[in-house]
């Protein structure tokens, strides 16, 4: 059977993983969809049980999204696919500054960064301009926005508010637009198969997060730093990381790499993601909230779509560079 | 035509910049004679609102506007009267006129009204002391529930003096609908009012 796919074209290969993914997740719902239904005599346990499915339902509902996506965007080719991640930036980033308040002398920085710096940013994408796109953000937005900022005449917390601005702008923008990049890198040998490249990110990423999560959740070990993630502990870290790289090393198929390959890129992006969740904890204890998405007491109603996507955010530039450096690109 | 196709231009752009939440605290959206009194922080609040109704209250609920200011322009006019449809007032008060005859005539004909009792944009903060317009609305029309509002963040979308919108996340909350009680005087009322629609910032 894995030769038959084997001699398969591409787009063929890509449907049938299509159609495996969309049949895991259905599986994976209707179980969750028959545990809710199930009743508890103890009222207690029904409790827990209860929490529990909303957490895997909130898993459960980021990864059909995130899978019609990709479908989306293979379906309707590459710019479908960046427009698609360019509005993802651009939800996220509006959620990042909310939660993170500027001032009124930043409102042009602000359209500077929502109206030019992210079209800009995922057309040097699209254009394949990967040297600029690599630098256009760190060089060049590095010093527009303070510059318009302090045109708008105002220094009360200067460094702080530039900063939030920064900070939103790389992980929402430059981040996230690594994801797509993929898409247009050319392997040797790969033509027409790059939407696996971005599935396996995705893929490999979004298991080492669940994997963590559940494996924290069930071992309950002493907390790395308790005062910004109590779920964050070595023991469910390392095995999120290990089983995600083992799964990355299996799914080698569809990647240009052989397995041992593989697994080191998902070693490199599990290892990226995971922590770059975790310095979104941190920013986000900062600010005295426990998601992007509540604002503490659900002011701003917004889905916390950057709870779900800051591991993607930090692990695409870390995979995106090292296979581009690596095999000279 | 042309105003409704705006009108839904409106609505998608307030969506996708501010995602126009409405939070039900204190009541529920209901088809009943309400004026909705809200802080007022930028051009922005009345779209804001308007799109945090339902479609079916939207209709009957009309926003006021400054005449001077909103009918300056043509095309601010045609905003205003016939995309919002809103009902203009007179800030300047002249002798022989009652600025508040036209909330009247629609409070008569059985409209909801939107108002913004501090009668200009306020800054960052707390909202400024409210004007005497509400008093008087709640002393002619006991029948009319009060609704407190607050409008959170949106001064962010669009500060005075800007014109390109940003995108921040904004919500309208709505409260508890309060009454004139019936010794109370006009200085109580609308201090009750405004703290009101203050207290409603940190729900």
């Amino acid at each position: 059977m894995y030769h038959s796919l084997k001699n398969l074209p591409a787009s063929s290969q890509v449907g049938a993983l299509f159609v495996l993914v969309f049949g895991i997740l259905l599986i994976a719902s209707i179980t969750s969809f028959a545990f809710s239904i199930k009743e508890f005599a103890d009222e207690a346990r029904a409790e827990q049980r209860r929490a529990n499915l909303e957490s895997i339902n909130g898993i459960l509902r980021t990864s059909w999204f995130m899978v019609v996506v990709f479908w989306l965007g293979w379906m309707m080719g590459n710019r479908v696919a960046l427009t698609l991640f360019g509005l993802v930036s651009f939800f996220s980033l509006r959620e990042f500054l909310t939660l993170s308040p500027t001032r009124r002398g930043d409102h042009r920085s602000l359209v500077l960064a929502f109206f030019v710096v992210l079209p800009m940013q995922y057309w040097l994408v699209w254009a394949e301009h990967f040297d600029m796109f690599a630098v256009f953000i760190p060089v060049f937005v590095f010093l527009a926005i303070p510059v318009v900022s302090a045109m708008a005449n105002d220094p009360l917390h200067f460094l702080e508010r530039n900063a939030k601005l920064q900070w939103g702008i790389m992980v929402c923008i430059y981040g996230m637009s690594h994801v797509p990049a993929l898409l247009m890198l050319r392997f040797p040998g790969y033509d027409h198969r790059n939407a696996f490249m971005v599935f396996f990110l995705v893929m490999v990423v979004q298991i080492c997060m669940v994997t963590q999560h559940l494996v924290g959740r069930w071992m309950n070990k002493k907390p790395v730093a308790p005062a910004i993630s109590t779920s964050f502990n070595w023991p469910s870290w390392w095995i999120g990381i290990s089983v995600a790289s083992v799964f990355g090393a299996a799914l080698a198929g569809i990647t240009p790499w052989v397995p041992a390959t593989a697994f080191a890129f998902s070693f490199i992006a599990c290892l990226a993601g995971s922590m770059g969740h975790f310095v979104m904890k941190a920013l986000k204890r900062d600010r005295g909230i426990p998601s992007w998405g509540k604002q503490g007491r659900a002011i701003t109603g917004a889905g916390g779509l950057l709870d779900r996507v800051d591991a993607l955010c930090f692990a695409a530039p870390v995979f995106f560079h090292s296979a581009r450096w690596y095999f000279g690109l | 035509m042309l105003a409704k196709l705006m009108g839904y231009f409106l609505l998608g752009l307030i969506r996708v910049l501010t995602g126009s939440q409405a939070r039900w605290h204190g009541c529920p959206p209901k088809a009943e004679q309400r004026i909705y009194f809200a802080n007022h922080q930028s051009h922005a609040d009345l779209v804001m609102i308007w799109a945090a109704l339902p479609k079916e209250l939207r209709h009957v609920t009309r926003a006021i506007a400054a005449r001077d200011y909103w009918t300056k322009t043509p095309f601010k006019k045609w905003i205003t009267s016939a995309v919002f449809n809103v009902i203009y007032v007179s800030r300047e008060r002249t002798a022989d006129e009652d600025p508040l005859e036209p909330l009247m005539e629609a409070l008569g004909n059985g409209d909801s009204i939107i108002l913004f009792p501090e009668g200009t944009r306020g800054h960052l903060g707390d909202p400024q002391p409210f004007k005497a317009g509400l008093y008087n609305l709640a002393l002619k029309f006991p029948q009319v529930v009060l609704v407190p509002a607050w409008i959170n963040n949106v001064q962010h979308v669009l500060p005075k003096g800007e014109v390109v919108p940003v995108p921040v996340l904004c919500s309208v909350t709505f409260g508890t609908p309060m009454q004139l009680q019936p010794d109370e005087d006009r200085r109580a009322f609308l201090e009750r009012a405004r703290n009101a629609v203050v207290e409603l910032r940190d729900v």
